[in-house]
């Protein structure tokens, strides 16, 4: 039982969060931080998310490569 | 916003997936048995089209603001990692996916399993490989379909980008027989890694109450600009890879 719950874990995790864990780490760390920032500063940070996707792709291709 | 990108998008990313499926019921099919292999592909496509139903009406439900931000960081998750992949491919730092050699893997790994039949099905092996390999490969279609389809209110324009993209795969495998090597895999994923990254930024951004400069529009600067990364990224690891390699000439 546990190993069929680990295995289906491993599948799900391999499926949504990839190779690198600290993508989908950044992403949703940009995501709440626009999130903070539109609703309590008013600040309408629209290049927040892409400078983090932007910054995201290259520290994992860095890590990989390294 | 046109209907367009969403079934283009929808298209290639099924192709990729649909030429890796075809490798694996061609090697069940010509080693083992068709009859079981037909059985196992016909369950799976069941399955898919199951999730498809069950889950586009369900996901098209939840408020516009928690979808774009939920689907907005999955696609640019689900998007990034097909980008860093075929990055990393076009540079050497990863081996490129080869069909014919994964064909050959599948097909000695077929030839060398017993026959077990269980009800229906003559050839347990070849029910079970042909299933899981249209599964696995398919829930990635669905779940661009879903996330892409429900975000523009549009999951029957992403279910016809697929499902053309499954007829063609079947088509030209039916008149080839033998597994597509000559797709190039690597380019259609860096394409729908660019397709999905900027979308999923684009909405996720979105969701979480940010203003687009321009719109929709701003989507028609956002996708180059992904595009334009991605192949940065493609020319500095080139020079890194030259760069190391040289090196190892000049300390040996």
């Amino acid at each position: 039982m546990m190993a069929r719950l680990k295995s289906i874990w491993e599948f799900w995790y391999d499926f949504v969060i990839g190779d690198d864990w600290h993508v989908a780490a950044i992403v949703i760390a940009a995501l709440a931080v626009t999130a903070l920032v539109v609703h309590q500063a008013g600040v309408n940070a629209w290049w927040l998310v892409p400078a983090c996707v932007a910054a995201a792709l290259i520290w994992s291709l860095r890590r990989a490569t390294s | 916003m046109s209907a367009l990108p969403l079934i283009l998008t929808v298209f290639v990313a099924c192709v990729v997936e649909a030429v890796e499926a075809l490798t694996i019921v061609l090697a069940a099919g010509l080693t083992r048995q068709w009859r079981s292999t037909f059985q196992g592909m016909a369950v799976a496509l069941v399955v898919l089209a199951v999730v498809v139903v069950v889950l586009g009406p369900t996901v098209t439900l939840l408020p516009l603001g928690v979808l774009r931000v939920v689907v907005g960081a999955l696609l640019a998750i689900f998007g990034l990692q097909w980008l860093r992949k075929a990055v990393l491919r076009a540079t050497g730092f990863k081996g490129l996916h080869d069909e014919a050699a994964a064909f050959e893997r599948e097909v000695t790994a077929a030839r060398e399993a017993g026959a077990v039949s269980r009800g229906l099905v003559t050839d347990w092996y070849a029910f079970t490989l042909s299933f899981k390999g249209v599964l696995l490969e398919g829930l990635e279609v669905v779940f661009i379909v879903l996330t892409f389809g429900a975000n523009q209110k549009n999951v029957g324009a992403a279910v016809i980008g697929a499902a053309a993209a499954i007829v063609v795969v079947t088509a030209v495998g039916i008149a080839v027989r033998a597994p597509l090597a000559k797709v190039p895999e690597n380019g259609m994923k860096f394409c729908v890694g660019i397709m999905l990254t900027s979308f999923g930024t684009f909405w996720g951004a979105e969701g979480a109450g940010v203003r687009w400069p321009g719109n929709d529009a701003a989507l028609l600067v956002l996708v180059p600009a992904v595009g334009l990364l991605a192949l940065g990224c493609v020319g500095w690891l080139r020079q890194v890879s030259v760069a190391r390699a040289q090196a190892e000439r000049a300390a040996a």
